[in-house]
């Protein structure tokens, strides 16, 4: 099993490395003189001079790209063009805010959709099942920020102003304004969750169907122990990829949902770099959010192995 | 697997029957037999509808100033303005033919070459294999929005470059899909038949291999155009999609929100457009996963 | 060896079992899966349920228990155990009297056991008294001959063979010390030897219980052994029921005879003999090694195949047999030695054959429902390869499909059909059919019957020998040694990867020499047919010249 690990593992540094060439090579490495280019009509002499030296265009593309990873490698990504930062200073306490979003999202919403999904396959073909069905298939279709507006229009418009429409709060850390939480943390959840309750269903439908739980049956045990020692540990199994892939779009879904709701996070952040063309910002959002999805993919593959008794056992 | 008998052999055992057993309905009547399905297909023909034949009934067109900006209603213009006073119904109408005509490009796109790569991969095995998933895993690691944001910030917003972008991120997921299902066909015994009499690889992958997957193939298909509509929307609300002063449904999302609370209504109408069209789109891709199911497994339900 | 019957199945001793007029229905079409079957079972007494696919004995097994599969339900009739009426009883009542009155052993242990579950778990929670369960846990497994120790009982499932994990799933269905047990075919799958095994811990452990069981299998010649009174059953119901003796040597349904006369049996005497001249060999295997990467699973394999003559391969699951049949075809790859074909070496890869050669070499698969393409009509399932094999145009292509159709006894009409339209039966006859109509000198046929029944295994046996008669060479490669004694002129005996006996199928048999084939003959398990002869018996002593029937020890494995 260890070698199974250290095999994913090299994979996930082989990914991530790759990772790194296609978001440099996308940003700096353009044809032509990269620095026009994104400068674009704001070029003047010194502002051209100032970034060909910070981007280092003066080397060879593959020099280039040496100096850059290693500089990313220890966190340093360049100064932010538009606010004069550093980047990773920049991009701290945003990184936290986004990071609390999305932890409650994610403590919130896969606990429901796992009981959500179990409950609906123990009533299989009846009422609440079909209405779980229909619910999670309508809301899975909705993209993230269709929710989040339907929420808006709900919630924040008329008669019903129960939340602000959009994040005001003031410095500190986010949790401190729960009020203000709400809207965003319930849109991500409701965007997260169908896909885990779906497959829950289904994985505890086929669990459910199996030999196994009908021998666990005739052996005449209790229905609450064949669900909880015997049905349950096995369901889950397939539902964490699922889970895992949720997470892991959480990444990426919390960017429209940002800038929806102005939640300061890197979402927001990554808008905001791209309206100011400032490069060093982008290359970093786009490498910590594919960086986390595949952290989280990684551990589920992990946790995968380790949970299945097969893998577990056998290669001792 | 065992030596087992391996299915009902039902009536069989008896003298032969001349009169031959109904085929099973195929893919989509049988999926047209759910009742999701029809709904589906009202919902998403009712938004296509609007998007195709909306520019031909629209009261005004779609840049024309008409009164205040983000009145809720005037004369002529029943949903009221937008934020610089032209008429929302008319943009509502104008709105929609260009993010369908993009999302249906990139969909079919992605879904075309995810199969053709997802075909190769699972039946040729071996390096090919493994560099094609390979490749998969790290477009993977790329959310789909996450890319198209990646690459417009570079490049600039372009048409071209939406369908291109969403079709390329949708094409290693369907291979995905499309490699499992031809792995479960090559396993059987009719694609070891022709290989035994040297049937060339190609005409095996397209006559053996292709009718067989055709069920995870138009599921596939039904997914991707849901998720190309969501992510041309999400485009346009973020201002990376279609540029002023085109209408987009997107885009007068992201042009009106602000307002959200003044003049619901130019943010309701495309948000309503936008989520009518993927829940009819995923009904009916739900309809037809469900039938495959059923027809894969040779079972009803 | 058959068991002895006593001829008193109204003997009145308390039934263990007694169930009347019980109906199964699927919903929710209504139909009537088993309808109004009648038996009991008295205690110690062993039941034996035969019947082939789609009879309802599954149905009528898990409806012992008071269980259902989903969307069928159980609407008439009454199970008593011993004084129980199962299906009067509460849920909570039915279930007390699971695993303590009535056990279930299921046919497939591999799936049946939790793979997240150590053994200990699974054993201890089907035991309901708690005082002393660990000892009582390791009591049952000495009985069922696995090893009692904490080592043992710390394992997963995946960790056992199949023997082993069938033998677990009978501990966990004695540890209660219920009335009766259910078994449903629980030998499937496993190789002779093993199914000996099982068996005999069955017998020994109903008789140390004094437990009455219903066997459920679809093998005669497992239940015509073990059991002391045997039901068959057909579409729902039971059509004949009595002692088993009685029911081998004087059945009285026609569906019990035409079951019996399709069971092929083992021919340990005599058996056929191979024309006395020499004929040139169509296939030469000489020296041939084969493997998957770096294990080797075939060592110096020497065969020959001559025109008529069928040459039978026989191995259990991982002998090989697969290997070398797909080796001298072309599809698998890694193998080294000499395959030669009418005087030319065979190349590895069906690539790298001429055209010629793949069409005078065909193979027939295992499993006929994934063999044809169910998305083409039968008709282009037989033209598509003989237009390839005979390079493009077909000239005549109503008359090919005709022919070929008409020498696998179909129909001409099938043409149109597609493979969902077809019985298992129906399906292999198209493989053959689709074989055939490019006219080869070998027929490869890789278990061509294993997945189907035997009444249909006769039909398609039968078929290969007319083929056979027509001068066609066979490579029947099958695990199944009654079979072989009907169909082969020769047979090689294949274990982990070596033949360790090669010759004509009488001498084999007959006289077996090596101890492999020696204990292959005595595992099978084996019963006297002594009513009329079998037509599939009688063609193949037609065609010997001077032995005339013997009904010897007729044995007859899964």
């Amino acid at each position: 099993m260890i070698r199974l690990i250290i095999n994913r593992l090299f994979f996930g540094l082989v990914t991530l490395f790759a990772v790194s060439l296609i978001v440099f090579l996308a940003t700096q490495a353009l044809p032509g003189d990269a620095a026009s280019a994104i400068l674009g009509r704001d070029a003047t002499p010194e502002r051209l001079t100032a970034l060909r030296e910070q981007l280092n265009l003066g080397d060879p593309v593959a020099v280039q790209y040496g100096k850059w990873l290693l500089a990313a490698l220890t966190l340093d990504f360049g100064t932010s063009f538009a606010s004069g930062y550093p980047v990773a200073e920049y991009l701290a306490p945003r990184l936290s805010n986004s990071l609390w979003l999305m932890a409650f999202a994610a403590i919130i919403g896969t606990p429901l959709a796992l009981a959500l999904g179990s409950f609906s396959a123990m009533r299989r073909d009846r009422g609440v099942d079909h209405a779980t069905s229909m619910v999670t298939l309508v809301l899975a279709s909705l993209p993230e920020f269709v929710v989040g507006i339907v929420l808006i229009l709900i919630f924040s418009t008329g008669w019903l102003s129960l939340f602000p429409p959009i994040f005001a709060g003031g410095s500190g850390a986010v949790w401190q304004y729960p009020g203000q939480l709400v809207l965003p943390v319930l849109t991500l959840v409701i965007a997260v969750s169908p896909p885990i309750i779906r497959m829950m269903r289904a994985s505890m439908i086929e669990v459910l169907e199996s030999e196994y739980v009908q021998q666990a049956r005739l052996k005449g045990l209790p229905e609450k122990t064949v669900i909880r020692r015997h049905a349950a540990p096995n369901a889950i199994g397939p539902v964490a990829q699922v889970i895992a892939l949720q997470l892991a779009w959480l990444a990426g879904g919390v960017v429209a949902i940002e800038y929806l709701f102005r939640f300061p996070g890197i979402g927001l952040a990554l808008m905001d770099a791209i309206d100011a063309r400032d490069i060093p910002l982008i290359q970093a959002v786009v490498l910590l959010i594919a960086g986390v999805y595949i952290v989280v993919n990684l551990l589920a593959d992990i946790v995968g192995l380790a949970a299945n008794p097969k893998v577990r056992v056998s290669a001792k | 697997m065992s030596a087992a008998p391996v299915k009902s052999e039902s009536a069989a055992t008896g003298p032969a029957e001349p009169a031959a057993k109904p085929r099973r309905a195929g893919l989509f009547r049988t999926a047209w037999g759910f009742g999701r399905t029809k709904v589906g297909v009202v919902l998403t023909a009712a938004i296509v509808l609007i998007a195709l034949f909306g520019p031909y009934i629209s009261p005004h067109t779609d840049t024309a100033l008409v009164a205040e900006p983000y009145v809720t209603s005037a004369d002529g213009s029943p949903f009221g303005t937008d934020y610089l006073g032209r008429d929302v119904f008319s943009r509502f109408l104008y709105g929609g033919q260009i993010l369908l005509l993009l999302a249906a490009s990139a969909a079919l796109f992605g879904t075309l070459a995810g199969t053709v790569l997802g075909i190769v991969a699972g039946y040729r095995r071996g390096w090919l294999d493994e560099l094609i998933m390979r490749t998969n895993d790290i477009l993977l690691a790329f959310p789909q929005l996450i890319a198209a944001l990646l690459i417009m910030s570079i490049i600039g917003p372009q048409a071209w470059l939406i369908v291109v972008i969403i079709g390329v991120t949708h094409m290693p997921r369907v291979a995905r899909v499309i490699r499992e299902a031809t792995l479960r066909i090559v396993e059987q015994d009719f694609v070891k038949s022709a290989e035994a009499i040297g049937v060339p690889r190609w005409k095996i992958m397209v006559r053996e291999i292709l009718p067989n997957v055709t069920s995870p193939l138009l599921v596939e298909l039904g997914l991707r155009l849901t998720y190309s509509i969501g992510i041309v929307a999400v485009l346009g609300f973020l201002g990376m999609g279609l540029q002023p002063p085109d209408a987009d449904w997107g885009l007068m999302i992201n042009e009106n929100r602000l307002a959200i609370t003044v003049q619901p209504w130019a943010v309701a109408l495309p948000v309503a457009a936008v989520a009518v069209l993927t829940i009819g789109a995923n009904l009916i891709t739900d309809g037809l996963s469900r039938a495959s199911i059923g027809i894969d497994r040779g079972v009803e339900k | 060896m058959s068991t002895s019957t006593t001829d008193d199945h109204r003997s009145d001793e308390a039934a263990a079992l007694d169930i009347d007029g019980v109906t199964v229905i699927g919903r929710p079409s209504d139909v009537e899966i088993i309808s109004g079957i009648s038996l009991s079972v008295p205690r110690g007494r062993i039941l034996g349920l035969v019947g082939e696919s789609g009879s309802g004995k599954t149905t009528l097994g898990l409806a012992l228990l008071a269980h259902c599969k989903r969307a069928t339900e159980i609407t008439a009739g009454s199970i008593r155990i011993g004084t129980t009426d199962l299906l009067a009883g509460t849920a909570a009542e039915v279930r007390a009297l699971r695993g303590r009155g009535v056990a279930y052993i299921p046919q497939s242990p591999a799936s049946a056991l939790n793979p997240a579950l150590r053994l200990r778990t699974q054993l201890r929670e089907a035991l309901f008294e708690s005082d002393d369960a660990a000892a009582r846990v390791r009591e049952v497994l000495r009985e069922v001959a696995l090893p009692d120790d904490d080592a043992f009982l710390d394992r997963y499932p995946h960790q056992l063979s199949g023997g082993q994990q069938q033998r677990v799933a009978i501990a966990m269905a004695f540890i209660g010390r219920p009335d009766l047990i259910v078994l449903d075919e629980p030998t499937t799958g496993l190789d002779v030897t093993t199914q000996a095994h099982v068996l005999a811990t069955i017998r020994s452990m109903t008789r140390t219980y004094g437990t009455a069981g219903v066997y459920i299998s679809h093998d005669m010649a497992v239940v015509a052994d073990l059991a002391d009174e045997i039901a068959v059953m057909y579409q729902g119901e039971v059509v004949e029921r009595g002692p088993g003796s009685r029911l081998l040597s004087a059945p009285e349904h026609p569906y019990t005879m035409q079951l019996l006369r399709a069971v092929p049996l083992l021919k340990t005497d005599g058996g056929d003999h191979p024309a006395d001249e020499a004929k040139t060999p169509v296939l030469t295997v000489r020296g041939l090694e084969a493997g998957y990467g770096r294990t080797n699973v075939l060592k110096d394999i020497d065969i020959e195949v001559a025109p008529g003559d069928c040459v039978a391969l026989l191995g259990e699951s991982g002998s090989g047999k697969t290997t070398l049949s797909r080796s001298i075809v072309g599809l698998h790859h890694q193998f080294g030695g000499e395959v030669v074909f009418d005087g030319a070496q065979l190349a590895p890869s069906s690539y790298r054959r001429t055209a010629e050669q793949r069409r005078r070499v065909q193979y027939i698969f295992q499993n006929p429902y994934e063999a044809l393409n169910p998305r083409k009509r039968v008709r282009d399932l037989i033209l598509q390869p003989y237009a390839h094999l005979t390079g493009g145009k077909v000239a005549d292509p109503d008359s090919v499909v005709a022919t070929a159709l008409e020498r696998a006894a179909l129909p001409a009409a099938y043409g149109e059909r597609f493979p969902e339209q077809l019985s298992g039966g129906e399906r292999q006859r198209v493989c053959i059919a689709r074989a055939i109509a490019t006219k080869p000198d070998l027929l490869i046929c890789d278990e061509i019957t294993s997945a189907l029944d035997v009444s249909v295994q006769a039909e398609i046996v039968e078929l290969l020998r007319n083929l056979q008669n027509d001068g066609m060479a066979l490579l029947f490669v099958t695990h199944n040694i009654a079979l072989v004694s009907n169909i082969a002129q020769y047979v090689a005996i294949l274990n982990s990867g070596r033949i360790v006996e090669y010759g004509p199928v009488g001498t084999v048999l007959s006289d077996p020499q090596h101890e492999y084939t020696r204990a292959l003959i005595a595992d099978t398990p084996d019963f006297e047919l002594t009513f009329a002869d079998s037509p599939m018996h009688k063609s193949i002593r037609a065609a010997e010249k001077e032995h005339t029937a013997v009904e010897g020890g007729t044995k007859r494995p899964e």
